[in-house]
This record gives C-alpha cells, sequence and structure tokens, in this order.
C-alpha cells in the first residue's frame, strides 16, 4: 500500500491482513450446528449411557427371534404346562426360562422382549406421526395465518381439552369389531393404538411450531429471501424449517417416552395392542399375581422402567446440547 | 474519512436519467379491533411522497423512527404492496406486478438489511446463503461454477472466499454485514437499497461497511438508496438527500444543499442536534431543542404536519398542508416559513464551512 491511498483502501488491507494471518495460524474447519451439537451432547455421560442403552435395545428388538433362538426359549406365544408346577402355579427363573413363566406357561423372557418390539414400533411410528402432522400444521397455521391459522388453532384447543385415556378408552372399544372403524380403516389392536397417540400428541406439537413459525417469519432473513424471488414453498421449506429441526429433535425426544406410556396404559386398561405381548398387558395380567409370581411383573415392569427413563435422559441431553445458553453447571 | 468526505461534497450534482419514478405514494396499514375485526383505523406510513431516482446516484433517506423511511423501501422493491400511487422502473410501472413479472423485477433491485444478525440464516452456510440468488434464478447451472461466482462475489466485498463453508455466527458483525452485500450484488442489480446498513455496527466497522459500498457504487455503476438516521453518514454516502417526517418528503435537496442551507425547520433541528467539533462554534451555536413527540401516524394533524412542534408554526400552518416546492438555494420543502441563512448559521454554525 502506497500512502496516499484512500481510508478505505487502508481499511480494506487491514481486514485482509487479519483474515490471512486467521487462516494462517489454523485452517479452522467450518463445524456445522450437528457437528457441534455432538461435540456438547458428548459431554453429557448420563445421557451417552442411556443412548447406548437405547441402540442396544432397538437392535434387541429387531433381533428378538434370533436371540429367543440363542437362549433356547420358545416362542412368545406358546403355552406350556410343562413349565408350570404340580399344583399349576407358574416358575420362577430358572435356567430354561430365564424370566420364568406367566400362569399359562408362556415364557417372559420371550414375552418381554417381543413387548419391546411393540413400545418401540408404536413409540416411533405414533411420534414420527404425530410430529409430521403437527409440523405440517404447525408451519401452516403459523406462516399463512388469516383463517386457516385460526381454524387450526381452534382445532387444536378442542383436541388439548379432550382426557386423552377416556378418549382412547371409548375409541377403542368403539372399533373393538372384528372390521374395526371408519370404513376398516382403524383396525382393533396396534393401529388404534397409533391413532390414539396421534390424535392426542399431534395437537401440542403444532401449537409450539406455529409459534415459532410465528416469530421465525418475521425475521429478516425470510424478508431477504423473498426480495430474492424466492416464492413461499422455498421460504418454508429452505429457510424455516432448518430452523426448526431444534425443537422438532427436543419435542419428539420428550414424546417418544410419553408414547411408551401411553402405549402401555392402554394395554394395562385392555384396549391396547392385541395378539402380540405387550409390558403394558403383562403387567395388567401380573397385578393378581404379585403375591406368588415376583416375576411376572418385575421384568415387563424393569423393561418399561429402564426404556422410558433412557429415552427421557436422552431428551434432556438433546436440550442441552442444543440449547447453548441454558447450559448446566457443571 | 475526511478524505472521502470531501470527494463527496466536490461531486456535481446529478442531473441524469431517471430509473425510478414515485409518484404519489401510499401505504396505509388498516387497524382492526372489536370481535368482527372491523376496521378503526390506519396506520398511514407512507402517505403521498413523490420523488425521481437518478442512475448512478446515491439518494438519502432520512428521519426519525417511525417517520416511514422502511415502508418506503420496502414499497421501492415491492416487498409490500402500496395502498395507492405509481412506483416506475425505467419507465415501467411496478406499483402492481406480481407473479413472474415481480420475480424478473427482483433481479434488478435488491436490499441491504439493517440487522446483519437477523438477516443472514444462520442455519446456512455463507456459500449456501450467497448462493441462493443463483438457485432461485437457475442461474450458473454448470457444476463448479456457482461456487466459483459465489467465490468472487466473496472476494468483491473482502471476505476471504475460503471461508465459503463457515455459518454466520463464526463472522463478526461487519463481515456478516459484508455477506449482506454480496448477497444484494449476486444478481447484478442496478438498484440497491440499503435500510440503515451501518447502525447496527460499531463507528469503526462503520466506516469499513460505508467505504465498501462507495467502492461498489463506482465501480458497478449502481444506484443505491441509503436510508440512514445519522447524518454524518448520509453526508459521506449521498448525493442527494429527501427528510422524511410522518410519511411525508419534506425536504428534497442535493447533500450540498441540505448542509449548507436546510430550508425547512425540522431539517434544521436535525441537523442543529449533531454536535459540533470545533469548541468556538460550538459556544456560539444556538441548539433548537424540538419540543414534543412525533404526532401519531393514524391521526396526523391537518395542515403542514410539522406545525405542532415548529417555532415558526403560525395560524397558516395549522390550516394549510404546504405543498413539496423550490424555496431559496434550490431546496425543495414543504414550509411556508422556510429557514433564512441567518437562522441556519446561528443553529448549525457547521453550514458555513460547506458553503466556503
Amino acid at each position: 500500500m502506497s500512502t496516499g491511498t484512500g481510508a478505505s483502501d487502508l481499511l480494506h488491507a487491514d481486514d485482509h491482513g487479519i483474515d490471512q494471518i486467521v487462516a494462517g495460524e489454523a485452517p479452522v474447519a467450518a463445524r456445522s450446528p450437528l457437528a457441534l451439537f455432538w461435540r456438547r451432547f458428548r459431554k453429557d455421560k448420563v445421557a451417552l449411557v442411556a443412548l447406548t442403552f437405547i441402540v442396544l435395545l432397538v437392535l434387541v428388538a429387531i433381533l428378538a427371534p434370533v436371540i429367543r433362538n440363542l437362549v433356547g426359549a420358545p416362542p412368545p406365544g406358546q403355552t406350556s404346562t410343562d413349565a408350570l408346577d404340580d399344583f399349576g402355579l407358574p416358575q420362577g427363573p430358572t435356567s430354561e426360562h430365564l424370566f420364568g413363566v406367566d400362569s399359562i406357561g408362556r415364557d417372559i423372557f420371550a414375552r418381554v422382549l417381543d413387548g419391546a418390539r411393540v413400545s418401540l414400533l408404536v413409540a416411533f411410528i405414533g411420534t414420527g406421526l404425530s410430529v409430521t402432522i403437527g409440523v405440517t400444521l404447525g408451519m401452516i397455521a403459523g406462516f399463512f395465518r388469516g383463517w386457516v391459522d385460526t381454524l387450526i388453532a381452534r382445532v387444536i384447543d378442542i383436541l388439548l381439552a379432550f382426557p386423552v385415556l377416556l378418549l382412547g378408552l371409548g375409541l377403542a372399544s368403539a372399533c373393538s369389531t372384528k372390521d374395526g372403524c371408519l370404513g376398516g380403516a382403524l383396525e382393533p389392536g396396534l393401529t388404534i393404538v397409533i391413532f390414539i397417540i396421534v390424535l392426542s400428541n399431534w395437537p401440542y406439537v403444532a401449537r409450539i411450531i406455529r409459534g415459532q413459525v410465528l416469530s421465525l417469519r418475521e425475521k429478516e432473513f425470510v424478508e431477504a429471501s423473498r426480495s430474492l424471488g424466492a416464492g413461499n414453498m422455498r421460504i418454508i421449506f429452505r429457510e424455516i424449517l432448518p430452523n426448526l429441526v431444534a425443537p422438532i429433535i427436543v419435542y419428539a425426544s420428550l414424546f417418544i417416552p410419553a408414547n411408551i406410556l401411553l402405549e402401555a396404559a392402554l394395554s394395562f386398561l385392555g384396549v391396547g395392542v392385541t395378539g402380540q405381548a405387550s409390558w403394558g398387558q403383562m403387567l395388567s395380567e401380573a397385578t393378581g399375581k404379585i403375591d406368588t409370581a415376583w416375576w411376572y411383573m418385575f421384568f415387563p415392569g424393569m423393561a418399561l422402567l429402564l426404556t422410558v427413563l433412557a429415552f427421557n435422559l436422552v431428551g434432556d441431553g438433546m436440550q442441552d446440547a442444543l440449547n447453548p445458553k441454558g447450559n448446566k453447571q457443571k | 474519512m475526511s478524505i472521502a468526505a470531501s470527494e463527496t461534497s466536490g461531486s456535481a450534482p446529478v442531473a441524469g436519467e431517471k430509473i425510478m419514478e414515485v409518484d404519489g405514494l401510499f401505504k396505509h396499514f388498516p387497524i382492526h379491533a372489536g370481535f368482527f375485526r372491523r376496521q378503526v383505523g390506519a396506520v398511514k406510513a407512507v402517505d403521498g411522497i413523490s420523488f425521481d431516482v437518478m442512475r448512478g446516484e446515491t439518494l438519502g433517506l432520512v428521519g426519525e423512527s417511525g417517520c416511514g423511511k422502511s415502508t418506503t423501501a420496502r414499497l421501492l422493491l415491492r416487498l409490500m404492496a402500496p395502498t395507492d400511487g405509481s412506483i416506475k422502473f425505467e419507465g415501467q410501472e411496478i406499483a402492481d406486478a406480481k407473479g413472474p413479472e415481480l420475480k424478473a423485477l427482483r433481479r434488478e433491485m435488491q436490499m441491504i438489511f439493517q440487522d446483519p444478525y437477523s438477516s443472514l440464516n444462520p442455519r446456512k452456510t455463507v456459500g449456501s446463503i450467497i448462493s441462493d440468488p443463483f438457485v432461485i434464478h437457475g442461474m450458473h447451472k454448470e457444476g463448479g461454477a456457482r461456487k466459483k461466482a459465489v467465490q468472487e462475489l466473496m472476494d468483491i466485498v473482502g471476505l476471504n472466499p475460503e471461508h465459503y463453508n463457515r455459518y454466520p455466527h463464526e463472522f463478526s458483525g461487519g463481515q456478516r454485514q459484508r455477506i449482506g452485500v454480496a448477497r444484494a450484488l449476486a444478481l447484478k442489480p442496478k438498484v440497491i437499497v440499503a435500510d440503515e446498513p451501518v447502525s447496527a455496527l460499531d463507528v469503526s466497522i462503520q466506516a469499513q461497511v460505508l467505504n465498501l459500498l462507495r467502492d461498489l457504487q463506482r465501480d458497478l455503476g449502481l444506484t443505491l438508496i441509503f436510508i440512514a438516521h445519522d447524518l454524518s453518514v448520509v453526508r459521506h454516502m449521498c448525493d442527494r438527500v429527501a427528510v422524511m417526517y410522518l410519511g411525508r418528503i419534506v425536504e428534497l435537496a442535493t447533500s450540498d444543499q441540505l448542509y449548507s442551507h436546510p430550508r425547512m425547520p425540522y431539517t434544521g433541528a436535525l441537523m442543529s442536534a449533531v454536535p459540533v467539533a470545533d469548541p468556538r462554534l460550538a459556544a456560539a451555536k444556538k441548539r433548537q431543542v424540538l419540543t414534543g413527540d412525533v404526532p401519531s401516524p393514524t391521526n396526523p394533524p391537518p395542515g403542514c404536519r410539522f406545525h405542532t412542534r415548529c417555532w415558526k408554526a403560525q395560524e397558516i400552518c395549522r390550516n394549510e398542508d404546504p405543498p413539496l416546492e423550490p424555496k431559496d438555494g434550490g431546496n425543495l420543502a414543504t414550509c411556508h416559513f422556510p429557514l433564512t441563512d441567518a437562522e441556519v448559521l446561528e443553529r448549525v454554525p457547521t453550514a458555513r464551512n460547506v458553503e466556503s
């Protein structure tokens, strides 16, 4: 730079100089939000242990038949009077039946494994559908406002006013006939449980997403995108949706354990999954036998407790990792 | 700064071709109330303004908060539809453009936003932010061409092209504003509207960004509409200045005219509020302090809009709305009793320097 250059040139030169120094000292790789999230999440040891547990649980659920064959347990639905003692009472854990048998001689280990499949299936599908519907409707309401917003917001209010369990019981018994209801769209069993979960969850998701979108749509980057010529769809999917990922993940991670519990509660009340073993259903059957067969309630109960606890801990960990401002003191 | 400032004041008044013509522009935001959401009134944000923008000039828009500067900017860019009035871009009426016509218009006019923190999507990389205009308009589709174009733009605005993959939070305020400038330049627009581009920045960074804008304007032949509330910034940047008050343009003049002899008492009061560096001049200065607040834009006062706060107001000001017309010295102003040179010197001692 020769003397006599304008102030602007000098200032520019300075700017480049700083950039070069920074670039020369350490070639800092760009950290995506995901990488930053993982760095923070990794520090939370409890959440990491819980995440490991969930990964193992998912593997166990997928490989349930293989594991059952490995330990030599009978299929979950198979009754066998051999496993009962001379008085017709169920036996406790033995090498043959790891978790014991129930009152009609079904292997509890096999049934807990089978229950894991049901619980996870219901939790993931139910949560996935609730989040999809909730995010879609919430974004439409928040982005377009006007009468669409009014309509969706009122529907949300109405659905939130229903007592979930009573609604579930009513719906499940109304649809308990062989053909189901709504022209066969709602069959008794898994479908109706998932339907109830989605019906009771999406309003919460939609309400939160609507609020977030109402604030995001006023941000200047949305206006900038519009001034570049972007249409509504592009703004919704490319500008607003990426900013909703964090709340969506947090709420999904908190809905999963709640849905596992809801499925268990419905099954406990006798309107849940049929044909397959379910933890809630096993707990319900075990209530009368707690004096004579502790294992009947203990193993499915522990499975439910640990699973819900693990999901909650992972959810908390994710929330902390996504909101660096709310950092816990360590 | 001082070198740059003298360059501006030395430049001749622009007498070029009109690139934009605004005529009788209105923007009223309706106010709804009650159970049936009936309209009970309107915020008259922009209330009948007319002006021309010359090709290649920098037109300043100044005024207090809420006087309609930003609304005017958004109307010019058609980010909002005007309630009434005409906006012509290169002779073509754009006030009611929509669909493909509006999208084509986006390539001609771009905006630089006030807040570099909220105008960049925190979830997108800088490369993706600057290449958005190309994606939206389907430009530079060949492999690698987009990245190359983005890196060229980053270089032009003084960013390290290597930082292509970084996220906005990894940049300082000034660098973020440069990203905003690069995005606005991507479509090679003819007009750029800068809505208080430096008011969110540190003073030392302000100079860098302002000089960048000036250099770019000179090199690329841009027309710049520059919105600000900082009078010294406007003087540094602009060829002509429009002063707004309550949704109206109350004075329109070249920078030299405006800073040497403001005619509208409101402009005089604004300038009188600027601190004077020279203690001798400062001691002689009679500071004109405005009393009261800006009246509500839902119910602007009749007659001259400024009469409620004007020390020269008389009966005619309360009844008759003065038109925007030439006053002594060439300024266009809306005033029945414009300031005289003596009154200006008393209140704005620095005005003397400009004249010499």
